[in-house]
């Protein structure tokens, strides 16, 4: 038990150290009123049950934050600039243009001040990786992949939260092919580095690398 | 961010507890005696209201009383009727609620007395509460069409009511011959699932397409105008033809009046059709248990604060989903699940003698026209200033140039949404 309180206390510091915990204002709804309406389809605590939408506690503010802004502004790259420009909370969120089906018209309803309430909250919850079957030859092959090419900024396997990285590790395995296929077709826009080590793989492994790699991430817990 | 990786302190801290909503809940409240919580209904919204009153503060006591001993979701059912999902994928058990710390009362809610705060059960048990809330749904108005009744509704099933109305709709579907016409009556508004009588049109229609490709859907309305109008219309014509006829409210003179279940002929105003199935959907209000607890005014449905889910007529009684006058949210399993949440949240707050905060709303409402073309309407809302109206601050609906890739990954998280759903509900 004291080692809960104190890990609690710790936790709080850290907490209040951390950029993005500026202080509500007073009009604004609670941390879990706010998320709990996303649940119904995200699941209980965040963590989906699948198959399509992705489990987003665990994921990082930055990534949340840079997905909600996208969305919201529907990728208008200089709207969403300038208001990174204008928060320092928002130091560390880079744009990526990036596709949905509903979440477009859903970030439409919530402000830029309730979208950072939204993200700290999930990225305070634990990730918990999906149960689902995958094939174990492809993510073998998926490993060797990951670790030459995507796991320098995908660290411990794709389920580091760090900044601008999605949670990969864990993720239900349609989420991860339309995330992938998005970003194959420009749908989504990639990093600079990512790009670069994306085609290298390709050379590298041929066309079953994507595949490959999706049945790693999925695989791992 | 931050390279103080709060990511590896959670790492190492994440396994010993988890910081959820719970830990923003409420300390037990202490030296008095266990405050009561009673939920009636084990649907959307009294799950789910249960659920997060036991989350948000363990010492109250939440005891949930629900009729039957398994929970048949709406969500969904229209896959059942279309063949492609079995009735056992909708049916759901309450064995998970008890973990929660949830009392389920296997029995129905007779009768309610709001003065001295005590719930009655067919069986005679007598539950006091500090706070009740009611999620019972809906009652059909039998009387709106001439000739539909219990009995009748064998033979023409509403399906509006999921479980046994489900499988029987599917027999009939099953059992016509190619080539007969089915009809589908839905009701003017308000009901419950504004889309859903036209989301079934459609899967009737991906039945026979494939096993009955003669036959004929019409739709006589008692509306004008119906929800998601535009993408239904699209869908249907895209991926069904002609099989779906919508005959509009002006002219069915409001719809279907009467019908004759044994020669098996549904009227209108203007015509008389023999029908090989008819799907008869009346009119709408709230289940019984909210009138006779004395909670609806003429309209048949519950008045509530919407800030709260508070009865306007009794205190210390909220009323949440179908059965409310939820101003500015639809009749839906979403809307209900949010309306739960706000309502546990005001419930707790109020035994803690405390003012709510904030609140939050939202709907998330997907139709599968077929299996690789999903539509969605989705929304968030905020409690309006005079507290008059919930107010939609964002959302919209599926636009009409999304491309078939977008479709079709609708219907796979429309799937999701009901996992998840389910998963809130009964998980
Ligand atoms: C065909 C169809 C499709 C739908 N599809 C969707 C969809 O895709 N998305 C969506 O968001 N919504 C959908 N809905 C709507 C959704 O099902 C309802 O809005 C939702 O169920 C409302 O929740 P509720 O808690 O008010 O009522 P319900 O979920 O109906 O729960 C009421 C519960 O109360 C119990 N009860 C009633 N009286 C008593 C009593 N006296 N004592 C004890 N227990 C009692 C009942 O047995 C029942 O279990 C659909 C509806 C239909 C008909």
């Amino acid at each position: 038990m004291l080692h809960k309180v104190a890990l609690e206390a710790l936790l709080f510091c850290v907490f209040m150290l951390l950029p993005f915990s500026t202080a509500l204002a007073g009009e604004t709804a609670s941390p879990s009123m706010l998320s709990d309406t996303c649940l119904g389809c995200h699941g209980p605590g965040g963590i989906s049950d699948g198959p399509a939408t992705p489990t987003i506690s665990g994921m990082s503010e930055v990534y949340i934050i840079a997905a909600m802004l996208a969305y919201k502004y529907d990728n208008d790259e200089d709207k969403v600039e300038a208001i990174i420009e204008a928060d320092p909370d928002l130091e560390d969120v880079e744009f990526f243009a990036r596709t949905s089906t509903v979440m477009d018209r859903i970030a439409k309803g919530y402000s830029e001040a309730e979208i950072k309430v939204i993200a700290k909250h999930f990225a305070s919850l634990p990730f918990v990786a999906a149960e689902q079957d995958v094939n174990k030859k492809q993510a073998k092959a998926g490993a060797e992949i990951h670790e030459n090419h995507c796991e320098k900024c995908h660290e411990n396997g794709g389920s580091s939260a760090e900044d601008d990285a999605g949670v990969l590790a864990g993720q239900w395995i349609p989420y991860l092919e339309y995330t992938m296929a998005d970003f194959e077709s420009g749908d989504r826009a990639m990093p600079k580095k990512m790009k670069k080590q994306m085609k290298d793989a390709h050379a590298a492994y041929g066309d079953n690398s994507v595949a490959d790699l999706i049945q790693f991430y999925a695989g791992q817990k | 961010m931050s390279k103080l990786t709060r990511r590896n302190f959670l790492k190492a801290a994440g396994s010993t507890f988890a910081l959820g909503s719970a830990g923003l809940g409420f300390p037990h409240i202490v030296g008095a005696a266990k405050k009561k919580v009673v939920v009636i209904g084990g649907g959307v919204g009294g799950t789910i209201a249960a659920k997060y009153i036991a989350k948000a503060d363990s010492s109250i006591q939440v005891t949930l009383v629900e009729a039957k001993p398994y929970h048949h979701t709406c969500f969904m059912s229209n896959e059942v009727i279309g063949g492609d999902r079995d009735l056992s994928t909708i049916k759901f058990g309450y064995d998970k609620l008890a973990s929660h710390g949830i009392n389920v009362v296997q029995d129905k809610a007779v009768m309610v007395d709001p003065v001295a705060h005590k719930v009655k059960t067919a069986d005679g048990t007598t539950l006091g509460y500090d706070r009740l809330i009611m999620s019972p749904g809906i009652a059909l108005k039998w009387e709106t069409i001439e000739g539909y009744d219990e009995a009748a509704a064998e033979a023409m099933p509403h399906a509006w009511i999921a479980g046994h109305q489900t499988a029987l709709l599917r027999k009939q579907l099953e059992a016509m011959d190619d080539g007969g016409l089915v009809v589908l009556a839905p009701p003017g508004n308000p009901f419950r699932c504004p889309p859903g009588p036209y989301e079934r049109a459609a899967q009737i229609a991906h039945y026979f397409k494939h096993h009955k490709p003669k036959s004929k859907i019409l739709i006589l309305d008692a509306k004008d105008k119906f929800s998601k109008q535009g993408l239904f219309t699209q869908g249907y014509k895209k991926v069904y033809g002609d099989m779906i006829e919508w005959v509009p409210g002006a002219d069915t003179g409001g719809g279907v009046k009467a019908v004759d279940a044994k020669a098996m002929t549904v009227s209108t105003d203007f015509d008389d059709h023999k029908v090989s199935v008819a799907n008869i959907i009346p009119a709408q209000k709230a289940a019984q248990i909210a009138h006779d607890a004395d909670l609806t005014d003429d309209s048949g449905w519950c008045p509530v604060d919407l800030g709260t889910f508070e009865s306007k007529k009794h205190k210390d009684i909220h009323i949440i989903g179908d059965a409310g006058i939820i101003s500015g949210l639809p009749k839906s399993g979403y809307a209900a699940s949010t309306e739960a949440k706000v309502c546990a949240s005001a419930v707790v707050h109020h035994l803690h003698e405390k003012e709510p905060g904030v609140n939050s709303y939202a709907n998330a409402c997907y139709s599968i026209i077929a299996p690789d073309y999903g539509i969605s309407v989705v929304a968030v809302y905020k409690l309006g200033e005079d507290r008059a109206k919930i107010k939609k601050v964002g959302g919209g609906l599926t636009p009409s140039d999304a491309t078939p890739e977008a479709l079709k990954r609708e219907v796979h998280y429309a799937y999701s949404w009901f996992n998840n759903m389910t998963a809130e509900m009964f998980g």
